[in-house]
């Protein structure tokens, strides 16, 4: 098993590269010259172009390609063009509210999702299966922006309930950091949450034809026995693989969440990095989530071994 | 016809339900001018941010343009991002995934630059693409095109891969059929089922991209009167005037779950040992 787990991360290391040869081509074509903007205004022609030389920004393409693969090993993700501030400072410093948001928003909508799927299979058929179809099918035609204004319009807006937008540190108390993390946590999860409970159905209906299950309610065995115990455990693997894939939609959701909620995160970076062309961010930016992504369904996949002890590599 | 309609009405009367939808929206959308309708991009001052009415129907915006007319016309570029993208991503996957079904040294290197591309989420993917290039509605479709081919080629390399174990292909091969014959006469018609509701479900997210770029600012161009671009001018002003973003985002969810309900129904039909499940 530890020989599958080496072999495994190994192979994250082509797809991170196309990911890294993909996002500096881009950078590379990129219009605006990082050595002007190190130099600043009052820099002359002779100047600029011995920054040049010293970043290496004159020598040929895969040299390059070398020299910034290995300051991005060494944490170096460039210069902000607009700010001239180093790119890995600026995601440093709009971390905090991007990791809580996600976070809040995966603990949630599993809690939720998952259940729901569950019974929906259990009671097949009931208006109860048919309303969490329903919510699915509606969680993945509303796009996640127009589910945050609608929220946002009852529940802060109509009924003053929770703040409108904005984002608290959890270090000032637990209750304005959840108030202000409740709708952009239901905005972002909604189609999650449908993707979710979609295959936890799926899966569970197959898993509840199976002789096994049968056999555990003849034995005389509670249905909260047989659905959570043998049909929910053998369900796992397909599920857990829908958790890790999804997390892209969760990922491409909270730029958006972020700038409708104004929550001064990662995302929110992004989308000012557009209005600005700052491409060294936004570059970054799909590189860091990229890698989260990847290695999120690395572990995805040495969980296996985990829930089903039957997969042996 | 009329008693066939009914029939396959109930059968899948969800479907059938999303195709009638799709066809309203895309009528809509070719008469857009007929529709009472006036010129989109009518610059009216005096008439700022007018709460719907009987003049104006969805109200208008912060420019004094008619919403209505800007929702109408917004179908068009709606609809045109979907159809193009998913027309576009499925032949060009249909045809990488051919390939590298069949060529072995392809294969190995063009299925790693697709996991690569498939592992940067489609929304980042697309803004990286978006913020080089020029705002336009073919930049558009080509940024959200490349983050969905990968997809595509994957459904078609796994299809060929069964297929060509199929005793049907490996009697073609015997009789002394070539390569490209037997693609595109025994492989190529058992790919056609998938891809259609696999170009459907592409159909719908590449509306949903679409939109989200725009309203994020990396979408089409401003002048362009997408559904993304009236919500995204209204990103400011919507606690004032929330219908700017309301009907958009209505005619938009519509539209996408009129897409969803023909992509289910499609594959219900198609394969319907799955329909139960599903």
């Amino acid at each position: 098993m530890f020989a599958y787990f080496i072999r495994r991360l190994l192979a994250t290391i082509p797809v991170m590269g196309v990911v890294a040869l993909f996002v500096f081509s881009l950078l590379y074509i990129s219009p605006g010259d990082p050595a002007a903007v190190i130099a600043g205004d009052i820099a002359t022609a002779e100047d600029i172009a011995r920054i040049r030389a010293k970043l290496g920004l004159d020598e040929p393409y895969m040299v390059r390609f070398g020299n910034w693969l290995w300051a991005l090993a060494h944490g170096d993700l460039g210069v902000s063009i607009f700010t001239g501030l180093p790119v890995a400072r600026l995601i440093g410093q709009r971390i905090e509210p991007t990791v809580a948001l996600t976070v809040c928003t995966l603990i949630v909508t599993i809690a939720l999702a998952v259940p729901m799927g569950v019974v929906a299979a259990w009671k097949v058929g009931t208006w109860i299966d048919r309303s969490v179809m329903g919510f699915s099918v509606l969680g993945f035609s509303i796009p996640v922006f127009v589910i945050a204004y609608l929220l946002i319009m009852l529940f802060s807006v109509q009924l003053g309930w929770l703040p409108v937008q904005g984002y608290r540190s959890i270090n000032e108390g637990w209750w304005p950091f959840l108030s202000h993390m409740i709708l952009p946590s239901a905005a972002l999860g909604t189609v999650y949450m449908a993707l979710i409970a979609r295959i936890t159905r799926a899966t569970m209906l197959d898993v509840l034809s199976q002789d096994y299950i049968r056999t555990a309610q003849a034995k005389g065995l509670s249905s909260n026995q047989v659905l959570l115990g043998h049909a929910l455990k053998n369900a796992s693997v397909p599920i857990v693989t829908v958790i890790g894939i999804g997390i892209a939609l969760l990922i491409s959701g909270v730029v958006v969440t972020e700038t409708v909620f104004a929550i001064p995160g990662i995302g929110r970076l992004t989308v000012d990095a557009i209005l600005r062309r700052d491409y060294p961010i936004i570059q970054a930016v799909t590189l860091l989530f990229s890698g989260v992504y990847v290695l999120i369904n690395l572990a995805v996949d040495m969980s296996y071994t985990f829930l089903d002890p039957r997969i042996r590599y | 016809m009329w008693r066939g309609f009914r029939d396959a009405f109930r059968r899948h009367p969800t479907a059938i339900l999303g195709g009638v939808l799709l066809l309203v929206m895309v009528a809509a959308a070719i008469a857009a001018p007929w529709l009472w309708t006036v010129d989109p991009q009518a610059l009216s001052p005096v008439r700022r941010l007018k709460p719907p009415s009987g003049e104006y129907w969805f109200g208008t915006d912060m420019l004094g343009r008619d919403v209505y007319s800007r929702v109408v016309y917004g179908a068009r570029v709606s609809l045109t991002v979907g159809i193009a993208v998913a027309i576009l991503s499925t032949v060009l996957g249909l045809a990488l995934g051919m390939l590298t079904g069949f060529v072995r040294w392809i294969d190995a290197i063009l299925m790693r630059v697709m996991d690569g591309l498939m592992s940067i989420p489609a929304v980042l993917l697309a803004i990286s693409l978006m913020a080089l290039t020029q705002a336009s509605l073919e930049n558009v479709i080509f940024a959200i095109t490349l983050s969905e081919v990968p997809r595509v080629v994957r459904l078609v390399r796994s299809l060929v891969l069964s297929l060509r174990e199929q005793p049907f292909v490996e009697a073609a091969t015997a009789a002394g059929t070539g390569i490209a014959r037997t693609l595109v006469r025994h492989i190529l018609p058992n790919t056609v089922a998938p891809l259609l509701v696999q170009g459907t479900y592409i159909f719908a997210s590449a509306m949903i991209t679409e939109a989200i770029l725009s309203f994020i600012g990396a979408g089409t161009p401003p002048n362009i009167p997408s559904w993304g671009n009236v919500m995204a001018e209204a990103r400011s002003l919507f606690q004032i005037a929330g219908y700017l973003i309301l009907f958009p985002g209505i005619f938009l969810s519509l539209t996408v779950l009129a897409v969803n309900l023909l992509g289910d129904g499609m594959r219900d039909a198609l394969d319907p040992r799955l329909a139960r499940r599903m």
